[in-house]
Parts: structure tokens; C-alpha cells; sequence
């Protein structure tokens, strides 16, 4: 594990989409928060990117892992708790402001 | 998610590793079997306890557990592998721990996990109602309570601070330790 710091381009309270993927490559963004927005919480330390490091092409980049919390509504349609996961920046894109969205 | 976890192809495929490194040089079995063997005897569910029981009697530690919980793993000389990450249970708020990928999980603070963490019912169930899978445990949390479920999904692994029970001010810090459970440092459990 390093202590090193990739830039990371979030701040808390950014709201962020997981973006939908299917790489060949193992990914740590489960399907349940792929299209699904969410608030960036806090940053965590950065880690290699998941599947990168399995290259065998020397060691992976850092990039920064970020917690997300989405709202049980955005993700199940219903309930009033919360799910925060850690997530890579690549697995992210900034969302605006979701509620616009919503309601056109 | 995984459905199952399939031990012998990862098994293999770690065997392979084991001994690419042990013939550059790097190791022997012996050393990997003592690092494992010493690891595993030392990760108990007392260690996590520990922790619990010295945050509630040492705000500055409490905080510090919170802010940097490698430095208060450290400060106690616990055995832990993994970044971690206390989160602090309050009046308002609950908190209960996942891995919905996989079985990520502080072993060495909290020992070998329990099997239900790793079935599909709790990683499937808890992420979406997590107040029924509570109530199935037999824990009643307050409907006025938010529920925060973490999903460990990265290098973090979480570790719940359960609120000190009432009436336990006369008691000392192992004391105190002795009532803190694997249930409660997960978050299915009020203690």
C-alpha cells in the first residue's frame, strides 16, 4: 500500500454519476451503482484501478478512490437510508444537478 | 455480484504465485506459513473490542480512531492488514458494513468473518433493506434512526463504533470490552 496522492479532481459534496460499464476487466463498481448519482462524501487514499494491476505491465497508476454515498431512493426507488461505497475516479463523472434531470 | 466463492482456481492461481516468489528467492513456505499462522492466531473479534471499549472511555483516542484508525490500530498494537475505517454510530445515525462484491472484511480485528456476512442474502438484502435484515437479527433500530450501510467496495474496511450502553459508567475499559460483539462492530447489532 502507498501513501502517495494522485491529483484528484472531486470535492465532498460534488454530485457525481457512476457511470455504466462492462470492461473485460475485473471492476470494483457493482452494477447496483452503475447510472446512479450520488455525493462524493469524502476522498480516500488513492489505489491502483482495479484490473490495471493484474497487467503484468509494471505497477498500476494510482488513482484516487473517492466514498459515494447514494440515497436508497436513487437506487431502489424507495427507503430512506443510505449506501456509501469507495469508488474510482475513473468509474465517476461529475452529474450537475440531478433533481433538473428528474424533472424536466 | 459473485454467486459463489469459487476456492480451488484461486487457490491455484495464488500456489502459482507463492512459488514464482519463493524461487526468485524472495521467501520460503515456512516464513509464508509462519506470517499467516501468526496472523490468524491473533485476529479475534477482542481485538476490534479493544478498540471500542478504549474510544469510549478516551475521547482523544475516540477521535483519533475516527479521524486516522491506522494510528489508533497502531497505538494499541493490534494486528490489522487493511486500511481502516471507524464510523461512529450516534443517537441519529446507524451504521452497518457490507461487501456486496465479495467478503471484504477487518479480519484482523474481528477474526475469520461469520458465514452469513458472506452470503448472497445479507450482500444482496442489506444494501436494499437494510432496516428488515436488522429487525431479522433481532435488532429493532428506532424508525426515527438513519441507516448508513457502507459497502466495502475498494482497499477501506469498516469497522463500526457501537454507542456505549447506558448504565455502564462504573465499569473499567476490559470490562466494558467484554460487552462489545462481532455483531455490533458490523452493525447488526446495537453492541
Amino acid at each position: 500500500m502507498s501513501d502517495a496522492a494522485a491529483p484528484s479532481h472531486l470535492a465532498p459534496g460534488a454530485t457525481v454519476r457512476c457511470r455504466a460499464q462492462d470492461p473485460s476487466r475485473h471492476n470494483r463498481a457493482p452494477r447496483y451503482v452503475q447510472g446512479r448519482v450520488g455525493e462524493v462524501v469524502e476522498l480516500r487514499r488513492s489505489q491502483p484501478l482495479p484490473g490495471e494491476s493484474l497487467g503484468g505491465g509494471g505497477p498500476a497508476e494510482l488513482t484516487p478512490v473517492y466514498a459515494v454515498r447514494f440515497a436508497a431512493a436513487e437506487l431502489w426507488g424507495a427507503g430512506d437510508h443510505s449506501v456509501t461505497l469507495d469508488l474510482w475516479e475513473h468509474y465517476l463523472e461529475e452529474a450537475g444537478n440531478p433533481g433538473a434531470e428528474e424533472n424536466p | 455480484m459473485s454467486t459463489e466463492h469459487e476456492g480451488a482456481p484461486t487457490a491455484a492461481r495464488l500456489r502459482r504465485l507463492e512459488e514464482a516468489v519463493i524461487e526468485a528467492g524472495l521467501t520460503s513456505d515456512d516464513e509464508l506459513d509462519s506470517i499467516l499462522e501468526d496472523f490468524l492466531a491473533n485476529a479475534k473479534p477482542i481485538n476490534g473490542a479493544r478498540l471500542i471499549a478504549r474510544a469510549w472511555v478516551d475521547d482523544g483516542f475516540r477521535r483519533r480512531l475516527l479521524s486516522d484508525a491506522a494510528s489508533a490500530v497502531e497505538e494499541m498494537a493490534l494486528p490489522s492488514l487493511s486500511v481502516l475505517r471507524a464510523v461512529e454510530n450516534t443517537r441519529h445515525v446507524h451504521n452497518v458494513v457490507v461487501c456486496t462484491l465479495c467478503s471484504c472484511y477487518p479480519v484482523g480485528l474481528l477474526g475469520p468473518s461469520p458465514s452469513w456476512y458472506k452470503s448472497e442474502a445479507y450482500r444482496s438484502r442489506v444494501v436494499r433493506e437494510p432496516r428488515a435484515v436488522l429487525a431479522e437479527f433481532g435488532f429493532e433500530l428506532d424508525p426515527g434512526v438513519e441507516i448508513r450501510v457502507w459497502d466495502a467496495t475498494a482497499e477501506e474496511r469498516y469497522l463500526v463504533v457501537p454507542r456505549r450502553p447506558a448504565g455502564t459508567q462504573a465499569l473499567g475499559e476490559s470490562e466494558l470490552a467484554a460487552l462489545v460483539t462481532r455483531a455490533g462492530m458490523i452493525g447488526t447489532a446495537a453492541v
